[in-house]
């Protein structure tokens, strides 16, 4: 059985997203929605990170429940660099090309989720597969927000 | 007839009656001094404009000049009643310091100069900029406080005219959450609840929501059932003692910015003790299982822990809610300004409707307004909305919108929702929103985190409008400045909180050069040139009346139906419920009766959002979610706020207003007993942080956040400990030296928003305070009438003397 691998990568990925997450937020912290928005939904995939490490033990794979972020000097450089650029236009364009960048990432967690729902159906673990259950509207969530936020912004971005 | 200070006793003299009763009469009136009622020359109907309750008044005219009002025995809204607000604010529009003449900038300074020369300036840069730009580069911020009239107007100019999607209102500030939260719950905008829902209700509820403050003849209502037999009980949602809150059964007073917890714990006893309408839900709504189990995770111990509120008394309060045979809910700011505004909202429109409780006498929700004209801004499209409660998501909505207007859909932004104000602001931060008109609001002071707001609106690349009566703290930043007629000197109407329409008449001329907001916007429209799709004049209409008969065609067949009103129908019966059709000519006192919404996939004005990450929902989300098109029962998790309290900011401050100002005072700081009873900004806090401090009543305290600093006396009063209360009414038109220190509560206040209905957070952010110094012995301007009612003994009462007297006749008719 390869869930513990399944595991292993779901939370790779969903670390890779908060970080991706965290990082958009701070570099448009002068777009005050998508700065805290951004924060909000990362705390899902966080919870969804140390729910998935304390499964994995189950399935022999040793994950970190609480993997460090950024270190918060680079926290404070892309918050200082946003409120810098407040009266230029550039961080519009920037921010759609980070918007389009989450989407894809939490596609990928979505479809890992996907994935992981499928083989702990297969192997008839209950507890698996309520996770996934229970994550995976989240991530979906995640998306739709990325979608709509990039929808919403990018006629101004684009036409002025 | 009797005289009694107003001031002194804002709800004036108790007229008790019972449940199912009618309300008796007491007729209010207020004339300049030493006039009586026979030297009035005139009296001219209208309504309040000081607030959002709609009374109907008559203007007293004598000599052209407005020299009082009187509240009218026959209306349905007050039975003749005024509030202080409405007694006494009328002498603003006698102001010497009126706008009489346009002015422009003109080397830095702004200096007077006539009509055409401003319009000129207007219409030409807005020219320039769209053939340079596109619409992108215009915006419109708008006000709760114009008429219907002008707000259609307005709407049609820049969605349709224009083609641009940056129009709002400052109803953003303060009723959007309650248009975002009846969309969620009801497919639409549309106050379900009748103002005589308190007249058979036996529990009344109200979240977040100093009614004694905000809507005092509706207070006044509630104070006449609390004082009659079998009154209704009351529970109350606010953290601070306010005049509900000593008249309440239950009070619960939570943490800033847990609203939804402690909603979500109310549920969790409401369907955990079996105290729901399962014939209604199953009928009527969809989502229950949803919500069931949502609510399960937040037992009372939770809101106990999460909220600071006992869990016994979550308990009780859910008691009285859930064995309620008549439930009557209110909701305002302090739900709609705080965090997760609309998730919280939406949890009280969930309440009413496990317990079945809509569309019944006695059994209704008002989700209130803050301004009087608010609900037209929303209705008539300048808020951020379409015309109509249009979808702007849905096609054929926008082509049916297309039709009225005579053009092509496609010319009708709707690629996304409507701008709202606070990112029509940024766009103007980032420079590519380069032009902006403001009518009727003055940003410069209501908007939070003011230092950014002043940088934005002071940008050399802004062409910045203010259309105002004052030369508001905005106005003082614009490049063309258009003096502009208010209340009592123009004609049209306007709608309340429970959809009632009333006509406000001309009563005099506005001073000067002034002009009716109405006819500079159609100047502005024919200044552009803006046409139809047959190359017709697009605003068709030249009168405030010709304007209304294009709004009842436009919102023919939609939820505001005003399409069986007229002018003629107001001026023989003034103020009445929308929808007003041929069915129902005489208007509509309940929504939803029956359990039937508005709620349709084809005819519902939103399909909803995510309630915590503010995504819109797709159409086909919503035909899966909702076909037959029921009450949606939106269940909500609890996310921490954003700014919370630490070592260097260890306190909660909340903004607010009081029962004797309004907005920025431009009216009622002109006016000499409101301003005398509240005049100057104030600090409160609770008797515990203060005694812990040594500190005491009318000590000049610092009140300081990341944002800026306020200076104010403090008043020691029955706030819940580790929250500060600051209002929000003071800015620097009449103390510009108060810069320095501090004066507007909005220098403190973060910029962050609910993502659903992208109302501001005023009552979340972390604060610091110290102590600059002791009190000599002064108090705290503080009113002690009110929500701000001192513990200390020795203050002197708020009172108005003399020069409030106002008369009260009992006993009549209607």
């Amino acid at each position: 059985m390869k869930l513990g691998l399944a595991i292993e990568e779901l939370h790779r990925a969903e670390v890779h997203l908060t970080r991706t997450l965290l990082a958009v937020s701070d570099r448009h912290a002068g777009d005050h929605e998508v700065f805290h928005v951004a924060r909000d939904v990362a705390r899902w995939s966080q919870r969804h990170v140390t729910e998935l490490a304390r499964v994995g033990a189950d399935f022999g794979v040793d994950l970190d429940p609480e993997p460090p972020h950024d270190p918060g000097v680079l926290e404070t450089i892309r918050q200082t660099t946003a409120d810098l650029l407040r009266h230029r236009s550039e961080p519009g364009l920037l921010l759609l090309a980070d918007l389009r960048h989450v989407h894809r990432e939490a596609a990928g967690v979505s479809l890992d989720w996907e994935l992981l729902a499928q083989a702990a159906q297969g192997a008839r673990k209950r507890a698996l597969f309520e996770l996934a259950r229970r994550c995976h509207p989240d991530t979906l969530r995640q998306m739709r927000w990325a979608n709509a936020k990039l929808k919403e912004s990018a006629t101004q971005a684009l036409v002025s | 007839m009797v005289r009694r200070d107003r001031i002194a006793e804002p709800w004036g003299t108790r007229t008790p009656y019972g449940p199912g009763e009618t309300w008796p009469v007491r007729v209010d009136s207020y004339l300049a001094d030493g006039l009586s009622a026979e030297d009035v020359d005139r009296w001219v109907p209208s309504a309040t404009i000081l607030h959002s309750n709609g009374d109907g008044l008559d203007i007293a005219v004598k000599d052209g000049r407005i020299v009082g009002v009187r509240g009218r025995a026959e209306d349905r809204v007050n039975h003749g009643r005024l509030g202080p607000k409405d007694l006494y604010g009328w002498q603003a529009n006698n102001s010497p310091d009126r706008l009489t003449r346009p002015l422009i900038r003109r080397g830095g300074e702004l200096v007077e100069t006539d009509w055409d020369t401003a319009m000129g300036a207007v219409a030409g840069r807005c020219r320039e900029l769209l053939d340079e730009q596109g619409p992108s580069a215009v915006g419109f911020y708008t006000s709760g406080q114009l008429f219907l009239e002008e707000y259609y107007t307005l709407g049609l100019i820049a969605h349709g005219g224009i083609g641009t999607n940056h129009v709002d209102g400052n109803t953003r500030l303060c009723t959007a959450t309650a248009a975002a939260a009846l969309k969620e719950s009801f497919g639409s905008d549309g106050q379900p609840g009748s103002y005589t829902d308190v007249d058979h209700c036996d529990v009344i509820a109200l979240f977040g929501h100093n009614m004694a403050e905000t809507q005092s003849v509706l207070w006044t209502r509630v104070l006449d059932r609390l004082a009659g037999p079998n009154p209704p009980q009351v529970v109350c949602v606010d953290p601070r003692e306010t005049p509900v809150a000593r008249a309440a059964t239950v009070h619960l007073a939570p943490r800033p910015g847990t609203n939804v917890v402690l909603m979500n714990a109310l549920l969790h006893e409401v369907i955990g003790n079996g105290w729901v309408d399962r014939e209604y839900v199953d009928a009527h709504t969809v989502g229950f299982a949803e919500l069931e189990a949502r609510v399960r995770d937040y037992p009372p111990e939770v809101a106990e822990q999460v909220c600071d509120v006992p869990a016994a008394q979550v308990r009780e309060a859910a008691r009285v809610l859930g064995t309620a045979e008549r439930l009557l809910s209110t909701v305002l700011q302090g739900f709609y300004q705080s965090h997760q505004a609309t998730a919280a909202a939406v949890q009280v429109n969930n309440l009413n409707l496990v317990r079945g409780m809509l569309g019944k006498p006695g059994c209704g929700i008002l989700q209130m307004n803050g301004q009087p004209t608010a609900e037209n801004t929303r209705e008539a499209g300048a808020d951020g909305d379409l015309a109509g409660f249009r979808n702007w998501s849905n096609d054929q909505q926008v082509a049916d919108l297309a039709r009225v207007w005579n053009l092509d859909p496609f010319s009708i932004p709707h690629y996304s929702p409507p701008t709202h104000a606070m990112q029509m602001f940024r766009h103007a931060e980032e420079g590519s929103l380069r032009f902006l008109y403001v009518t009727a609001t003055n940003p410069a002071v209501s908007l939070p985190e003011l230092g950014r707001i002043r940088e934005i609106l002071a940008q050399e690349r802004l062409f910045l409008v203010v259309q105002d009566l004052f030369l508001t703290e905005t106005a003082q930043l614009a490049d063309v400045v258009l003096p502009a007629a208010t209340w009592g000197e123009k004609t049209g109407t306007f709608t309340n909180v429970d959809r009632t329409v009333h006509l406000s008449e001309k009563a005099v001329d506005p001073p000067g050069e002034a002009r009716a907001d109405l006819d500079i916007l159609i100047e502005f429209a024919h200044r552009l040139g803006l046409q139809d799709q047959d190359g017709a004049p697009l605003v068709t209409w030249s009168d405030a009346e010709g304007a209304f008969e294009g709004w009842k065609e436009c919102s023919r067949g939609r939820p505001c139906d005003y399409s069986g009103l007229s002018y003629a129908k107001l001026r023989e019966r003034n103020g009445i419920q929308w929808p007003v059709t041929e069915e129902a000519p005489e208007g509509t006192e309940r929504l939803y009766e029956g359990g039937r919404f508005f709620a349709a996939p084809d005819h519902c004005e939103s399909y909803g959002r995510d309630l915590v990450t503010g995504a819109p929902l797709e159409e086909s989300e919503y035909r899966a979610l909702n076909p037959e098109g029921r009450a949606v029962l939106k269940a909500a998790e609890y996310v921490p706020p954003h700014e919370l309290p630490g070592q260097e900011f260890p306190f909660q401050l909340v903004t607010g207003r009081t029962i004797y100002q309004f907005h920025t005072r431009t009216k009622t700081g002109r006016a000499p007993q409101l301003q005398a009873a509240a005049p100057e900004v104030w600090v409160e806090m609770s008797p515990s942080d203060a005694a812990d401090r040594g500190w005491g009543e009318g000590d000049l305290l610092e009140v300081c956040t990341p944002r800026g600093r306020v200076e104010a006396r403090l008043r020691v009063c029955g706030i819940r400990p580790g929250v500060l209360f600051l209002p929000f009414h003071y800015g620097y038109w009449d103390d510009p030296d108060a810069r320095e220190r501090g004066r507007a509560a909005n220098e403190l206040t973060p910029t962050d928003w609910d993502p659903v209905s992208k109302q501001p957070i005023f009552k979340t952010a972390a604060a610091a305070v110290t102590r600059l110094a002791a009190s000599d012995g002064t108090p705290s301007p503080a009113p002690t009438t009110t929500a701000s009612r001192p513990v200390a003994a020795d203050v002197p009462p708020t009172r108005g003397g003399d020069a409030a007297l106002a008369e009260e006749t009992t006993g009549g008719t209607r």
